[in-house]
């Protein structure tokens, strides 16, 4: 063995090995506790190994209508957050890429104060004005569906930033013979700026899915009418509704919806890894 | 084809600098006008006001018969290389030539043939699938010119197109652009701040200082010449010699600090002014007329040159390969042509 065996190497890995574990483990537990009925997961809590229910509790958590007024299933949910995580990561994209194009290649009267404006914005997160946001998506009467579900939370201060960056680094010359090539601006934007901001789309596509896919704060608050419960606030309504109702709570079908939830940011991820690191470490120009 | 004509044209930026001067020139049809100056001269300006990338603050710009003033690059039919060539990255040879006649609505069998066309000119056949990254250099250089000859348009416009090539390279594609434009007959503006490509490729030279075209000319009457202090030293190579003397009132001219210049141009001025001579218009000549202390040699192969002092100035003399020379005192001898005398004051040629 020619290798030098470092301690230190050893020591890097165990770490991460660790850190692995740690975030694994809780995964796992929910996935073998997944294979059990109700009464044994209420009566013996978290299981290490698989049990016979799993399909069982899958196919419940897909299919069966749940909920306070039993008219959601977890395909619902499932649909319902795939429209959120799509509809935001491209309503996003699309709405800071065109913001950025402004800020860097026209010259108007205070672009330099509306991309602070923008960037002041990242002050102020959905946490901090959910009141009046909902005072303002309630009056126009926007609760209850995808349009006040997706739109209020477009405007990005990140994706615009992203953006404005990459766009500034693209050279001048490249408008220039766009210009004199005849391409006019909305050209321009179509033939060269979207076809060479394609590994940057796809990183921020994946940041934004997941972000998406994750709200819960305004989901909550703006979906009252149970048809357009996303996953991820729709798993607590599986359980509660029950606990209320006197039963035995459904933790494998929760356990079950928890993993589905799971699934679509981590296959996001995985697929679009290679663009995802590529966009975000060089910009192919 | 068409010929260029500019009145009164001048460019100030917001900010208030003035980058170009009020000038008035014409470019003839089918002419190849470099333009050529040290950084910040205003040439670049000067182009890209042509181009239509610049406003212009004042005069007019004529293509043609056509002033194009307030017209879009795209609507002045000309077509631009640029430095850094600036294809786009994404699209393959073929459609970075076509690009241009596509935004233009050509018939898509009529972009096809006229892309190969220009490929087969700049041997680029082989290479109209790839991307620019997968070509070097002069290949990239190539695709530009491409995508301007596909145009056919009126007017070429080059800034300074060959300086992120190497130098070996950089004279192979001078060649070819210049054979390409008299192939073309198209007239051609260029760029560059370098006078050895400035002297072999133009017709007509204009040189710029300070956002005034300070003169402009064949590159002979450029190098024999020169209008000014400015000229004579930005053009050639080894620079002009800049010598300051006086001329008495017989007649005499003098280096300060001691000789005299027994060979002089017949001229009507007194008083200071500026002695210019090319160091490769002087020869070595034990029976010479000035007294030259050189000190050190340089050796640059075709050339050895010689530099030192006449009566106390730098000076620089540049002999043939085959003319032994050593440092000490020397003797030289020259033509009366070979001096040039300018007002030491303006830098103006007397």
């Amino acid at each position: 063995m020619n290798k030098k065996f470092r301690l230190s190497s050893v020591f890097d890995h165990l770490i991460l090995i660790l850190g692995s574990l740690f975030m694994l483990l809780p995964v796992y537990l929910a996935f073998t506790t997944t294979s059990y009925d109700n009464v044994t997961i209420q009566t013996e809590g978290l299981k290490f190994w698989f049990g016979d229910k799993m399909g069982e509790n899958f196919g419940d958590a897909m299919f069966t209508p749940g909920g306070f007024t039993g008219s959601i299933t977890g395909s619902t949910m499932l649909m319902n957050s795939m429209i959120l995580g799509i509809g935001f990561a491209v309503g996003k994209i699309a709405l800071s890429m065109m913001a950025a194009y402004a800020i860097v290649y026209f010259r108007f009267r205070f672009a330099m104060l509306a991309f602070w404006a923008i960037f002041t914005t990242l002050l102020l997160p959905l946490e901090v004005r959910i009141v009046p946001s909902y005072e303002v998506v309630h009056g126009l009467g926007m609760t209850n569906n995808y349009t006040g579900l997706i739109v209020p939370l477009l405007a990005s201060a990140t994706g615009t930033f992203f953006f404005r960056q990459f766009f500034m680094s693209v050279p001048e010359e490249l408008q220039e013979a766009a210009r004199i090539d005849g391409a006019g601006p909305f050209k321009f934007f179509v033939d060269v700026l979207f076809p060479l901001s394609r590994t940057m789309i796809a990183a921020i596509f994946i940041i934004m899915f997941v972000y998406g896919w994750n709200q819960y704060l305004w989901p909550t608050l703006i979906t009252t009418d149970e048809s357009m419960f996303t996953l991820v606030r729709g798993i607590r309504q599986v359980l509660l509704s029950v606990v209320e109702g006197g039963e035995i709570p459904q933790f494998g079908r929760a356990m079950a919806l928890a993993i589905i939830a799971m699934i679509p940011p981590v296959a996001i991820v995985v697929f679009f890894q290679n663009m995802f690191v590529k966009g975000l470490v060089d910009s192919d120009k | 084809m068409a010929k260029l004509s500019v009145t009164n044209l001048s460019k100030t930026y917001a900010g208030g600098t003035q980058a170009l001067k009020p000038c008035e020139f014409e470019i003839e049809d089918g002419e190849f006008v470099v333009l050529v100056g040290p950084s910040g001269c205003g040439k670049s300006t000067l182009l890209r006001m042509i181009a239509g990338l610049e406003d212009i603050s004042t005069g007019d710009l004529r293509i043609g018969d056509r002033v194009v003033n307030d017209l879009d690059p795209a609507d002045r039919d000309i077509a631009m290389v640029f430095q850094n060539y600036a294809l786009y990255p994404h699209m393959t040879v073929r459609k970075n030539i076509g690009y241009g006649l596509k935004n233009r609505k050509v018939p898509a069998d009529q972009i096809a043939r006229k892309v190969e066309e220009a490929a087969e000119i700049l041997n680029l056949t082989e290479y109209l699938e790839r991307r620019p990254s997968q070509l070097s250099g002069g290949q990239r250089q190539r695709v530009a010119m491409g995508r301007a000859i596909v145009r056919d348009p009126s007017l070429f416009l080059f800034d300074e197109p060959l300086s992120n090539l190497d130098a070996k390279l950089r004279n192979q594609m001078r060649i070819e652009i210049r054979a390409l434009q008299r192939r073309l007959g198209v007239t051609s503006v260029y760029v560059t701040h370098d006078q050895v490509e400035a002297m072999t490729m133009a017709d007509r030279i204009f040189v710029l200082n300070g956002g005034v075209i300070e003169q402009t000319g064949t590159p002979s009457e450029i190098y024999n010449t020169p209008a000014s202090t400015f000229v004579a030293s930005f053009m050639g190579a080894p620079p002009m010699n800049l010598l300051s003397g006086a001329r008495d009132r017989s007649g005499r001219l003098s280096f300060d600090g001691g000789e005299d210049l027994p060979v002089a141009p017949e001229i009507d001025h007194q008083g200071p002014l500026t002695i210019g001579i090319r160091p490769e218009d002087v020869t070595l000549d034990p029976a010479g007329v000035i007294t030259f202390q050189a000190e050190i040699v340089e050796e640059l192969g075709a050339q050895r040159l010689l530099h030192g002092k006449i009566s106390g100035q730098p000076f620089s003399v540049a002999v043939n390969k085959d003319v032994e020379a050593n440092v000490g005192t020397l003797r030289l001898g020259l033509k009366p042509a070979a001096i040039h005398l300018f007002d030491p004051e303006t830098g103006a040629r007397l």
